[in-house]
């Protein structure tokens, strides 16, 4: 396979200026994940701060109702309330490790803006979080958190105002001020190695899920499914489970609103081939190859394009790809809530809900887990907008 | 294949005395319907070769004012077909070099062979893909070469002299040196450590050397005697037509 690539995919379609830090970015991987001093210190803050392992929840109201046994990997457990701080604490360490005072990051909801202000604070890094405008407005409760953890939050006017465009501003900052800084990518999505470095980080997610299931089993799971936005949370699911050739493996994808054309985010089911954010992928894109707007009710499913892995384990046939629209995400959200007593992301409902749209295919007595990769405080407010404007 | 039209173009200017002037436009700016006759005064008013943008929603190389600029072309409906198009019925009343910048998707999408294709039959002298890498460039180069289309090489104050070399292998056309650690925009003063790239940049290449992001005026070379064979310039340009003001008037200052 190509350096850099998964299959056709990936690659690093940078301007020539970025090719610098992403090489030693690669170096400082090389040098110092393996190193002993950075997987016990990354381990201790994973155990001591991060608050890992999460829990792996068997949620035996819904199983009743739903003829399977549904399991849940807690990641709205983590500090923060979503996976998104195993990798920024992991980056925010080797931040420290390459002798930079400085990170960056890009945000769409807020989650990963959040997460890296959080670590930032924790090793005692500047920080800088950009933030599409529209997104500032519409998520100002992260705002102010990321701001109070020191790190400075700065509106992204330019494009659609929204996540891609927040990338787009990131990697223009990190082109400038690369001798200083690190960008601390938040998907497992964009030019390699950032694909590499944040499975690396997140693939803590399926390690423990794998053991904390033999161990109260004894078996491998018959299932695990995630959600996929850039990818992050279900390339950590996954990773550990791709080479047990037993287990299926779905991510889910968001549909939107969910009738024929309508804007979505599901690249993978819905894009073509193109490049974006340094990495060949799938897209949503006109005819001409300039990027669409996505949308999906859940704001850090947002984005045109997913990580290159992903588009490599879909077409090697490795791992299933299904969508889940809006309102089925809603339904799933509110099912969580009143069975289990667990409040879901947004995002992680549609992993939830295709579970939930799929149950007659899963055979009954199955176990499958699904990746619960956030907490669903955040979704509030979007949640009860849904409810006034489409009824109960 | 050694294409030598660009790099001519730069030698006769740098014959006669001068820097040559690379001018940059946004296919379509500041609007279509002007855009082929702006391409036509900057022809007859200096310009050695024409740098065309090739609008792109995305453009992560480029400031706010280049950014604005393609967008607006975008929303005009500007595609590569129209500045293709466009380009073959006007390029026999053009005497610079024409080259297009723009970022690989939109071309990937218009198929890379068709597009070295249509590119030369349109009399297109050299290409600049912002985001493509020696690494992932190799073989649309000598797909563009094959055509007679140089791939431009895009380097900068960060590049080491390793990486030169590779652009310098197959570089063609002239070599594009970027000023600044950052993105296109004129900026008032050029850094310092730009003279230290430069000359390692004449030293490698055996093309051209012309350098372009953040030129505002022609005073900003005058202490880079020697080292840079051509200037490009953008944002200034874009702003200045942007006032209502013309490309003769802004040509003037650089003759
Ligand atoms: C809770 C939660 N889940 C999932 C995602 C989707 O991102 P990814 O696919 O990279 O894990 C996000 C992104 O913001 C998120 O906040």
């Amino acid at each position: 396979m190509k350096r850099g690539y998964f299959g056709d995919f990936g690659g690093q379609f940078v301007p020539e200026l970025l090719m610098p830090p992403l090489l030693e970015l690669e170096e400082a991987m090389g040098k110092i994940l393996k190193s002993a001093e950075f997987q016990q210190e990354f381990t201790s803050l994973l155990k001591n701060f991060v608050g890992r392992p999460t829990a792996l929840t068997y949620c035996a109201n819904l199983s009743r109702e739903l003829g399977f046994n549904l399991w849940l990997k807690r990641e709205d457990l983590a500090h923060t309330g979503a996976h998104k701080i195993n990798n920024t604490v992991g980056q925010a360490l080797l931040t420290k490790m390459m002798g930079k005072p400085r990170m960056i990051a890009e945000t769409g909801a807020g989650q990963h803006g959040v997460a890296t202000a959080t670590a930032a604070a924790l090793l005692d890094l500047e920080c800088e979080i950009y933030m599409g405008a529209v997104d500032v407005k519409r998520q100002s409760h992260n705002v102010r958190r990321m701001e109070l953890f020191g790190a400075k939050c700065i509106p992204v006017e330019s494009g659609t105002q929204t996540l891609k465009d927040a990338i787009n501003a990131a990697l223009r900052m990190w082109i400038a001020n690369q001798r200083t800084t690190h960008y601390c990518f938040g998907t497992a999505a964009g030019p390699h190695p950032f694909p590499l470095l944040v499975r690396e980080f997140q693939s803590i997610i399926g390690r423990e899920a794998k053991q904390q299931f033999k161990e109260r089993t004894g078996e491998m799971p018959y299932m695990v499914v995630a959600c996929v936005g850039g990818g992050s949370n279900a390339i950590g699911m996954f990773h550990e489970f791709v080479s047990e050739e037993s287990v299926k493996i779905v991510g889910v994808e968001a549909a939107g609103t969910g009738e024929p054309g309508c804007f979505n985010s599901a690249p993978i089911n819905l894009g073509t081939p193109g490049v974006l954010h340094g990495a060949h992928s799938l897209l949503l894109q006109s005819e001409d190859g300039q990027i669409l707007p996505s949308h999906s009710i859940s704001a850090g499913l947002d984005y045109p394009g997913v990580g290159p892995e992903h588009v490599h384990l879909h077409a090697s046939g490795r791992v299933q790809y299904g969508m889940v629209n809006d309102s089925q995400a809603i339904n799933a959200f509110k099912m969580l809530c009143h069975n289990e007593g667990i409040l879901p992301a947004l995002e992680s409902s549609h992993a939830v809900a295709w579970a939930i749209e799929n149950k007659d295919s899963i055979p009954k007595g199955a176990n499958v887990i699904v990746n619960l990769s956030g907490r669903g405080d955040k979704d509030m407010d979007i949640f009860e907008d849904y409810l006034k404007q489409h009824g109960k | 294949m050694i294409i030598t039209t660009l790099a001519d173009k730069i030698n006769d200017a740098n014959a006669k005395g001068r820097t040559a002037l690379i001018p940059f436009l946004p296919g379509g700016y500041p609007d279509k319907e002007k855009f082929w006759k702006e391409i036509l005064e900057l022809d007859a008013n200096g310009a050695d070769i024409i740098e065309i943008g090739m609008p792109f929603s995305d453009p992560v190389a480029d400031g706010p004012v280049v950014e604005a600029a393609s967008l607006k072309c975008l929303d005009a409906g500007v595609n590569l077909k129209w500045i293709l198009e466009g380009l073959a019925k006007v390029r026999s009343q053009i005497n610079a070099g024409i080259v297009l910048m723009g970022y690989y998707n939109p071309v990937l999408q218009y198929g890379l062979e068709k597009f070295a294709k249509d590119a030369n039959s349109a009399g297109v002298n050299g290409l600049i893909i912002a985001d493509l890498p020696y690494e992932e460039g190799v073989e649309f180069r000598d797909l563009l070469a094959k055509n007679e289309v140089a791939l431009v090489p895009l380097v900068g104050l960060n590049t080491s002299p390793e990486r030169m070399k590779l652009y310098a292998d197959g570089g063609n056309g002239f070599c594009y040196f970027v000023s600044v650690l950052g993105t296109t925009g004129d900026r008032d003063s050029l850094p310092e450590e730009i003279k230290v790239g430069l000359k390692q940049a004449k030293e490698i290449f055996n093309i051209p050397v012309a350098l372009g992001f953040g030129l505002k005026h022609p005073s900003q070379l005058i202490q880079l005697e020697g080292l840079v064979d051509a200037a490009v310039f953008g944002s200034a340009l874009i702003r200045h037509l942007g006032d209502g003001k013309s490309c003769a008037e802004f040509m003037k200052v650089w003759k």
